[in-house]
């Protein structure tokens, strides 16, 4: 049993962490910002070119073929530099979504271009009255190959070149430009990951597969999504203590004071906490997928609260200067909002522990000492 | 990363699985609430079978009686004996604590002296650390050695002695110098508990129970030989044996959680919350499900901090967020068999009415003690700052 991370990994991580820090500074993360959509088509080619929107998927689609602990990886520090624009809704959504329904011939037109950094994706799921993980497809509905219905909080649809659309009886694949697509920004908290409100009126739609064959796909997005999580609260942890060692009062470094210190060990314990379940998770897709799902809603539950306490005691400790747009804090703040509900908040996942371990009653018992064959 | 067992490591579990199937006593469940006295010397034959089995002392070196267990498989061990619902050991302070001291820092005398007892439960151990007014603040102890001829003459007061009614000898840390900066005057002594002069009084805890007892000195001759490593230099001594505080054994307490967890759920199905059962209850799913999750990343962040140990081969201060993980995790688990369980909660053991036989009343004020502990919330919430984010010292 070895809970760390291979040689390889290490240098994978490592080389992720000195790209975004090189390609993606913070000046440039303001930058693209203020662009709404938060898009930047020449880091896209350069991430393209290290391999990262293929990293997961089959070297037959031109992928890199590693493993979801590999992606998870990319993810944090991904999320530590707070990497803006549609790399998540690409590859960790629209990606392993189009790897886990579509068939070969689909996957050669879709997920291909995806793997060379030719084209831009995301996945439209989300609609008023359903919300998170509802495989019918909610109101929209297809007709003779065209789509009829609205979704909502969809991931960088304005610079998307197709879009996975979930629908009653499938998952669909749409042009962004084809007729009767509208595309509106949801202007909301995330400066760096822009949401929009997409309607389909009569749009011609290709079926990828069907819904309940996404499940897997899903978790693997939200496994990612932890992960970038847990890179944004190393990010706000290692700034904030960086500030209570030099900021001083009384004449002394704030961090002195245990009020703040033990803010400080909060933010440790919640973010490596939060770490801990992001790497099993992955791991679980990878290598255990009968408690996969269990250990993804886990992960997200517990990053989800975390998230949001770690930039509350993050932005506490700064004092005034945490409260300021000057201050990098709240650029990591919004977004930590907005993935906090992103498929699903700590609530959704809090029930459908429940349902997995609740509901089948005696399971839990009996997996106890299975718990102990792994791990 | 692999998560899965090696070839070793099942074997090792295989092996183990199957000899406490066979020695495993089928009737500590009835032997629980025996008397204090009745009670430990049942714990006593239990260890001295493990001892027979070679199973005591696992993670001591073979060349003093143990079994030279890889950290993994400590931790294995500590899974198996709570999976198993082993009774505890009876010198659990002397093989988890004082005999991995005394091998690290005992002379060849003095291993061969005490070592063999402990693992075989012949000899108990108890702890003398904390006094009253050194709890957090360790190394500001008063209780006092100095020197006559070939002893030391002790005189003082310890508090907090776990073991201390029953122990044979002691784990004591005494002030030989008390001219010097309070870390550096302080020295480890191995002291016969039946010497003239050392008198013991049980300490009546919030559960109604004595666990601990407060251990008095007066004019207490210890042999110089019995010295731990140098004098004056106990406070290394003493933070080696906490350091082992923060062991493997946690993977067998968070067993003992996920069996507690197990059981919750089971009440939820039985529990009638406004004609439903609790399980079906909104609220109660989402708290159940919260407790399920933080028991599983308990496990999770040992097995990461026991696998970075297993490379550098020390424990790092990260344990500290283990201790508070724990601590205050089974807190908020009591709270919640509270709510589920309503007025029912509250009924001791007496009552015909109890749930499990009142383990959720005991356990309930049994966790107020967690976060106090080895350690408060606060002092792990300090090494966390200082030694591993590096913030200032706060004192």
């Amino acid at each position: 049993m070895q809970f760390g991370l291979s040689e390889s990994q290490e240098i994978l991580k490592d080389n992720a962490r000195k790209f975004f820090a090189g390609e993606c500074p913070m000046n440039h993360v303001r930058q693209l910002a203020e662009t709404g959509s938060a898009y930047d088509a020449d880091l896209w080619s350069k991430m393209a070119a290290q391999g990262f929107t293929g990293i997961i998927f089959p070297e037959k689609y031109d992928g890199l073929g590693l493993s979801v602990v590999d992606l998870i990886l990319l993810m944090e520090e991904a999320g530590r530099a707070l990497v803006p624009g549609p790399f998540f809704a690409t590859v960790a959504l629209a990606g392993t979504v189009i790897d886990a329904v579509a068939t070969d011939a689909q996957k050669k037109e879709y997920l291909a271009p995806i793997c060379r950094g030719e084209a831009r994706s995301t996945v439209a799921e989300f609609e008023a009255g359903a919300g998170w993980g509802t495989r019918d497809g909610g109101k929209t509905a297809a007709v003779n190959g065209r789509l009829t219905g609205e979704k909502l909080f969809v991931p960088d649809a304005e610079v998307a070149d197709f879009l996975v659309v979930t629908a009653a009886g499938g998952v669909f694949a749409v042009q962004r430009n084809a007729p009767g697509v509208t595309v509106t920004p949801m202007p909301a908290m995330d400066l760096t990951r822009a949401v929009y409100a997409v309607r389909f009126d009569n749009t011609p739609a290709e079926k990828l597969g069907d819904a309940s064959s996404m499940e897997r796909a899903t978790d693997v997005a939200t496994a990612a999504l932890v992960a970038e999580m847990v890179g944004g609260m190393q990010r706000i942890l290692d700034l904030t203590v960086e500030y209570a060692k030099t900021r001083k009062q009384y004449g002394k470094a704030i961090g002195a004071f245990q009020a703040v210190q033990h803010q400080c060990a909060d933010m440790y314990l919640e973010t490596e906490s939060s770490r801990s379940a992001a790497y099993y998770a992955a791991w679980a897709l990878d290598h255990d997928p009968a408690n996969a799902a269990t250990a993804v809603s886990i992960a997200k539950m517990y990053a989800s609260d975390a998230c949001r306490t770690v930039g509350n005691r993050g932005i506490q400790v700064h004092g005034g200067m945490g409260f300021t747009w000057e201050n990098d804090l709240h650029l990591y703040y919004r977004r930590a909002k907005a993935s906090e509900t992103m498929l699903g908040d700590a609530t959704f996942h809090r029930e459908r522990i429940a349902r997995l371990v609740i509901d089948a009653p005696g399971a839990q018992s009996q997996k106890l000492h299975e718990v102990c064959e792994t791990a | 990363m692999d998560l899965n067992l090696t070839a070793e490591e099942s074997q090792f579990r295989h092996e183990l699985r199957g000899w406490l199937k066979a020695h495993v006593p089928a009737d500590w469940n009835a032997k629980r609430d025996d008397p204090l006295e009745t009670r430990f010397e049942y714990l006593r034959t239990w260890q001295r079978q493990l001892f027979e089995g070679g199973w005591a002392g696992i993670s001591w070196p073979k060349q003093y009686g143990g079994r030279g267990a890889s950290l993994m498989q400590q931790v294995i061990f500590w899974q198996e004996m709570a999976l198993a619902g082993a009774p505890p050991m009876a010198n659990a302070l002397a093989l988890g604590l004082i005999g991995p001291t005394i091998i690290a820092f005992g002379t060849a005398a003095q291993k061969q002296r005490y070592l063999s007892k402990m693992l075989s439960a012949e000899e108990i151990w108890c702890q003398g650390f904390s006094e009253p007014n050194a709890g957090s603040d360790l190394a500001s102890l008063q209780t006092a050695a100095r020197r006559e001829g070939d002893f030391y003459v002790v005189n003082g007061q310890k508090t907090w002695t776990s073991y201390g009614w029953i122990g044979d000898w002691c784990e004591l840390v005494v002030r030989t110098d008390p001219n010097v900066p309070k870390h550096k005057g302080l020295t480890v002594l191995l002291v016969d508990m039946k010497s003239p002069g050392v008198s013991v009084r049980p300490l009546r805890q919030m559960t109604g129970e004595s666990e601990f007892s407060e251990v008095f000195f007066q004019d207490v001759r210890v042999p110089v030989e019995n010295v731990v490593g140098e004098v004056n230099q106990g406070w290394e001594v003493a933070i080696g044996t906490l350091m082992h505080e923060r062991g493997t054994f946690g993977a067998g307490l968070q067993i003992i959680y996920r069996r507690n967890m197990d059981r919750l759920i089971e009440l939820s199905h039985e529990v009638e919350r406004n004609g439903r059962t609790a399980a079906q209850d909104p609220l109660v799913r989402q708290k159940l499900a919260q407790c399920y999750a933080e028991i599983e990343i308990m496990r999770l962040n040992q097995m990461r901090a026991f696998s970075r140990i297993s490379v550098t081969g020390v424990p790092g201060p990260e344990g500290s967020i283990q201790k508070i993980f724990w601590s205050e995790l089974n807190q908020r688990v009591q709270q919640v068999a509270q709510e589920l369980l309503g007025p029912y909660g509250q009924l001791a053991s007496s009552s015909s009415y109890a749930v499990d036989k009142g383990a959720w009343a005991y356990g309930y004020l049994r966790s107020r003690g967690n976060t106090i502990e080895a350690g408060t919330s606060e002092i792990q919430r300090n090494i966390i700052g200082h030694f591993v984010l590096g913030l200032p010292r706060s004192y």
